[in-house]
């Protein structure tokens, strides 16, 4: 179905970021419009997301170029729900914006560069064409470096460099295997590579343009020998531009691949989906024994980003719809989840005025509401019923077992544990013990942090307890991402 | 004419690779540059290159070029000239900040 709503999750963070920028420095202003627009576009992509659920794929064909010429954007059940959660998480961090992030920085533009990131990964999410999806990776991109560099310490300033360059060597190779896929195939409309790709049955340049494909994506979404860029640039910046790029950037690059390698790439699945069981077995490990290895509680919370990633290419390298389903279940689960953990080490860090985990302890006696929470995060991290996790583990290890990689399920397992420990280290260091007397309590602080954290959780428990009336959609996406045939008819309508 | 614009485009890209590896900052940048052009010269290349052709296709017109290549280097060529300005001038902050432009030296431990 054609209609004009598949471009608004790109279009109002588009407007909003060209509309604060125009009166940077009136703070009053500019939060409260950034705060109201966030609440208001949250509702109408509230309201897309259900009309697409119930209607089927919205197709839009800019400038009425029917679709394999003109650039398509895709709105179906996939890629809108990713798009409202990233807006969840986006409203969330805009109120936690205004007290965390000190005036000066704020009046750097903060919200505009906010605004272009949302809009570049709702693009992402939603456009239907390769290349469309490199350009709207260097939107969300180019906002993430204005962000990352926000404030010019010298920390940031070195960590972004490294983020920065590596940012900027994986897109030349992205631009370059589009180029390679173009000669191929001649075009970069999905659906119509999908086609093309299957016509052909996936000859061996294909497949090997597909895992090189599969190496950029896992660049940016951090996957085993490509993970080492991301600790560090991910600790530096703001609590909660930390939790923004924790919850959306690398979620990113781990859709591209669940999208590429459910639509194009999936006729050689002996090598392609055997590469990634490796791939996710030792993501999972390196990930969980990079978290136990740190005492810095930031650290600690990115490392934790490595082994997520690796749980949702599980699903994928499962290659059935029960993996799918609960790789997506997971990957919802889990944007809410990473923003929810850098905002509440970020409150942690900055009201205990350190990061390490050993100067700080007796926590509990000061802020007993941000450790039940840290507490209620960590078991829903772990996979802990009845929360969020908990579903999407288990649908994820029943997917596993139904493609017979034991071994693999095995290994989830066991680093679902190392991540429980790794977390609850902060709770049991940093809370519990005799009371700290020497730190004032800083209750407003903590009130601006515990409001936005409260509203992630409450999803996070909705996922766990609500999930009869949310896992069926979730059910039919992984029926929907085993079929691609769909997705190709209702982008070319045959 | 296909073949000596991939070679060129490999050797952009092998100096490019050279100069990424090297340990001054501006060196890196060179580099990046070097191999965001072998990456355009390479779209290009895919394309299809002719002589003549107008980029139109109409009835009766045999012989076109593809406009697509052209659109994408388009793109990707203002995209790396945005970056790389930034890159520089993200270069010239932290290098000030920081008091070297060695890359071996701009690393450490201390996070805060």
């Amino acid at each position: 179905m054609s209609s004009n709503l598949a471009i608004l999750p790109i279009l109002l963070p588009l407007v909003a970021a060209v509309l604060v920028a125009f009166f940077p420095k009136k703070l009053k202003a500019v939060r409260l419009v950034s705060q109201i627009w966030m609440i208001v576009q949250t509702v109408i992509i509230a309201f897309i997301t259900w009309y697409v659920l119930d209607n089927g794929t919205i197709v839009l064909e800019s400038g009425d170029w029917v679709a394999p010429y003109g650039i398509v954007i895709v709105a179906d059940s996939l890629s809108i729900i990713l798009a409202l959660t990233t807006n969840i998480v986006a409203l969330a961090c805009v109120f936690a914006a205004s007290r965390s992030i000190p005036d000066r920085q704020e009046k750097f533009y903060f919200y505009t560069f906010f605004f272009l990131l949302i809009s570049g990964v709702s693009g992402a999410f939603l456009t239907g064409d390769l290349f469309n999806l490199f350009v709207f990776f260097e939107v969300l991109l180019m906002a993430s470096y204005a962000l990352i560099t926000l404030g010019g310490d010298k920390v940031q300033l070195r960590e972004s460099l490294k983020y920065v360059l590596i940012n900027v060597f994986s897109s030349v190779l992205f631009v370059t295997t589009v180029a390679f896929l173009y000669s191929v195939v001649g075009t970069v409309n999905m659906a119509q590579i999908a086609e093309r790709v299957a016509e052909s049955e996936q000859t061996g340049v294909l497949t090997a343009i597909g895992i090189l494909l599969f190496f950029i994506f896992g660049t940016k979404a951090a996957l085993f020998p490509l993970y080492y860029w991301l600790p560090k640039p991910y600790i530096v910046p703001n609590p909660v531009i930390s939790a923004l790029f924790g919850a959306l950037l690398t979620k990113v690059g781990i859709y591209c691949i669940i999208r590429v390698f459910s639509l194009i790439f999936v006729h050689e699945t002996e090598i392609t989906h055997q590469l990634f069981v490796w791939i996710a077995a030792l993501t999972l490990l390196f990930g969980a024994i990079g978290a136990l290895s740190t005492q810095n509680i930031k650290l600690i919370i990115a490392y934790n980003v490595i082994p997520s990633i690796g749980f949702i290419l599980m699903g994928v390298s499962a290659y059935n719809s029960t993996g799918f389903s609960g790789s997506i279940y997971y990957l919802v689960n889990d944007m809410l989840l990473k923003a929810i953990l850098f905002l509440l080490v970020g409150a942690i860090a900055y009201l205990a005025g350190t990061s390490d985990l050993r100067k700080i302890r007796g926590m509990i006696h000061h802020y007993p509401f941000l450790g039940w929470m840290l507490l209620i995060a960590t078991l829903a991290l772990a996979g802990i019923p009845p929360f969020g996790g908990f579903i999407g583990k288990l649908v994820l290890l029943q997917g596993t077992f139904e493609a017979g990689e034991v071994i693999l399920a095995l290994i989830g397992l066991g680093v679902s544990l190392l991540m429980l420990l790794s977390v609850l280290r902060i709770f049991v260091r940093g809370f519990w013990g005799e009371k700290d007397s020497s730190i004032q309590a800083d209750k407003k602080t903590a009130r601006a942090f515990s409001y936005p954290i409260a509203f992630l959780l409450v999803f996070i428990i909705f996922l766990g307890i609500g999930a009869e009336w949310v896992f069926p959609d979730f059910i039919s996406i992984g029926e929907y991402l085993m079929d691609p045939s769909i997705y190709i008819d209702s982008v070319l309508k045959e | 004419m296909e073949i000596i614009m991939t070679v060129l485009a490999g050797i952009l890209f092998t100096a490019g690779v050279y100069n990424l590896l090297q340990k001054q900052l501006l060196r890196i940048i060179v580099g990046a540059t070097l191999i965001s052009h072998g990456a355009h010269l390479f779209i290009l290349t895919m394309g299809e290159l002719k002589r003549g052709a107008p980029p139109v296709l109409q009835d009766g017109i045999e012989n076109y070029s593809d406009p697509l290549p052209q659109a994408l280097i388009l793109t990707s060529i203002v995209i790396s000239f945005g970056i790389t300005s930034l890159l520089l001038v993200l270069a010239y902050r932290a290098s000030k900040e920081n008091g070297t432009d060695n890359m071996e030296k701009l690393r450490g431990n201390e996070n805060e």
